[in-house]
């Protein structure tokens, strides 16, 4: 269990999962860079964000959802939590409404589990703070405009739990690790600041850049 | 790589920046001046009499828009800084680094292999382009000095030494300054580099372009959450931004003295737009200082091909990357910091 004050974004995990130096720049470091703040989506954050909700009969949409986990050690917010009408059996007539976290996305769906993970780690707060169950949620991804169920199955809680661990180990440690250059490295915000090919192993150096350079200004 | 943004310099006296949504409004009086949308901007600059509203400022410090008031001389009144955030453990890095002779010598090492390399290579290219008229002898003799000093300086291991060696680059380098204005001689002359005040045109120029490149440093530097004010080649000192210098060291002949010149030369400044105080003190009026902003920023948008990143970038996006490579140095990710060496 963790207390309020050791609570990390939850937004985090999912870049932890992408990549953990992606991670260490955001969290230990503190890099601003508008890049990021573009691919994270603002604008398709920005209607659903509002806080408000809405009935629409059988389902009830909340929108900006705060969250928070003191088991997974997250705190976060969720853009859309539906909750779906289930009625009990006729003889009590008891209505229930059902959580359902929904992530918005801008891109289109990835190749990794990193949206996913955040998605379970959206429910397992979920269910800590209402005291229920919940088996499904959705992803909704911008670019192909389509929304895919997902379930939160025993595999997928464990992925999320041991990424929460490591997250925390992570932060803690306040050492970022150095670049592992690859094929994700193209897709990602933040490589400008993170020069994955200069600064993986056995690439240029600063002494041989200096002296490459001076050495061309010899005469 | 990060896109070039814009400053926005404000030299109106009287003038009045307000937010609305998502653009800064410059007004005089009721009369609106101009709308800046702030995405397009990393930092606003204020000469004199200009006053900001307390949202904007806000406004700006949460979109990483740094905001200095200068004097109308060009002379660093303050900044606006935002609540701090950032890279503690970066900052913290920093320090230690700083509190240790042999690191800060390391950098400092770095630091002026960049500024004497940069100053052999303007003497070198003026050499190459106007050979026929300059007195080649004194520039040559110059040039090789400096390549005695780049040497020197590879193999000093004291910050004080490197100090005496830096003493000595700058001394021959400005020794031929004056050579290399080849046009309106008579009113432009370099004989010695004169800061408190700037004792002729040249000097004012050159101190003029110097706050301006280091306001822009100053800004990278926080943006990419290190402490300006924390030096290695430069000691703290009250109301001394150390890391900034240290940085400029490498951008004044590059950027600032080849401006200087080339204002001169192509006659783009003119004598009279400048003003000799009682105390021999020159500065420039407000005509020549938008003629130098102007050519400044111009300037920044000229493209070139970083040498350790080995990327096209333009000129205005430099700061920013050797800030960033100084950070990731301080972090560990680079096992020096590499100096902005032009080739």
């Amino acid at each position: 269990m963790f207390t309020e004050d050791e609570l990390i974004q939850l937004s985090a995990l999912q870049h932890l999962v992408f990549c953990e130096r992606q991670c260490a720049l955001i969290h230990i470091e503190q890099v601003w860079d508008e890049n990021l703040y573009t691919a994270e989506g603002r604008i398709m954050h920005e209607h659903v964000d509002s806080g408000k909700s809405e009935n629409r009969g059988d389902i009830k949409i909340a929108t900006g959802v705060p969250l928070r986990s003191l088991i997974l050690g997250l705190s976060g917010k969720a853009d859309v939590v539906e909750f779906h009408k289930i009625r009990g059996d006729s003889a009590k007539k008891k209505v229930t409404w059902q959580p359902f976290p929904v992530e918005y996305k801008r891109g289109s769906p990835k190749r990794d589990n990193c949206d996913k993970v955040q998605l379970c780690a959206q429910a397992i707060c979920l269910e800590e703070m209402l005291g229920t169950e919940i088996k499904h949620g959705a992803l909704f991804y911008g670019k192909t405009r389509r929304r895919f169920d997902v379930t939160f199955d025993a595999g997928l809680r464990h992925e999320t739990e041991q990424a929460a661990m490591r997250l925390h180990e992570l932060v803690e440690s306040g050492k970022t690790p150095p670049p592992l250059y690859g094929a994700k490295c193209k897709n990602c915000s933040l490589s400008d600041i993170c020069l994955p090919e200069k600064i993986t192993k056995g690439n240029l150096s600063v002494e041989t850049y200096i002296k490459k350079c001076l050495s061309q200004d010899a005469e | 790589m990060k896109r070039l943004l814009n400053t926005l310099y404000v030299t109106t006296q009287g003038a009045y920046l307000t937010k609305e949504g998502e653009t800064v409004v410059v007004k005089v009086g009721d009369d609106t001046l101009g709308k800046v949308p702030v995405h397009t901007l990393c930092s606003i600059v204020c000469f004199g009499q200009v006053m900001v509203s307390p949202p904007l400022m806000g406004f700006c410090a949460q979109r990483n828009v740094s905001m200095s008031f200068l004097t109308e001389y060009g002379r660093f009144l303050a900044k606006v800084q935002g609540p701090v955030s950032g890279n503690v453990l970066l900052r913290r890095q920093q320090y230690r680094l700083a509190d240790s002779a042999d690191e800060s010598a390391k950098v400092a090492r770095s630091v002026l292999i960049g500024k004497i390399s940069n100053s052999r290579t303007v003497l070198r290219r003026m050499l190459r382009d106007h050979a026929e008229r300059l007195d080649n002898d004194d520039m040559l003799k110059a040039a090789e000095r400096l390549g005695i000093s780049l040497r020197k300086v590879q193999s000093a291991a004291s910050l004080e030494q490197l100090r005496g060696i830096e003493g000595d680059a700058a001394h021959h380098y400005f020794s031929v300054f004056d050579n290399l204005i080849i046009s309106q001689r008579e009113e432009f002359f370099f004989k010695v580099r004169s800061r408190r005040p700037p004792m002729d045109r040249v000097n004012c120029l050159l101190s003029f372009l110097y706050t301006l490149v280091l306001h822009d440093i100053r800004g990278a530097c926080e943006t990419v959450g290190l402490d300006p004010a924390v030096g290695y080649l430069h000691r703290d000192r009250p109301e001394r931004a150390g890391l900034a210098l240290d940085m400029l060291e490498e951008f004044r002949p590059y950027l600032a003295d080849r401006l200087v010149l080339s204002l001169i030369n192509l006659n783009q400044v003119k004598p009279s737009g400048f003003k000799k105080l009682e105390t021999g003190a020159v500065t420039m009026d407000d005509e020549t200082r938008k003629v130098v902003l102007v050519a400044y920023q111009k300037r920044k948008q000229d493209e070139i091909t970083h040498p350790f990143l080995n990327e096209k970038v333009s000129v205005g996006i430099l700061f920013h990357i050797q800030a960033m490579l100084f950070a990731r140095f301080t972090r560990n990710d680079l096992e020096g910091y590499p100096p902005f060496i032009w080739q």
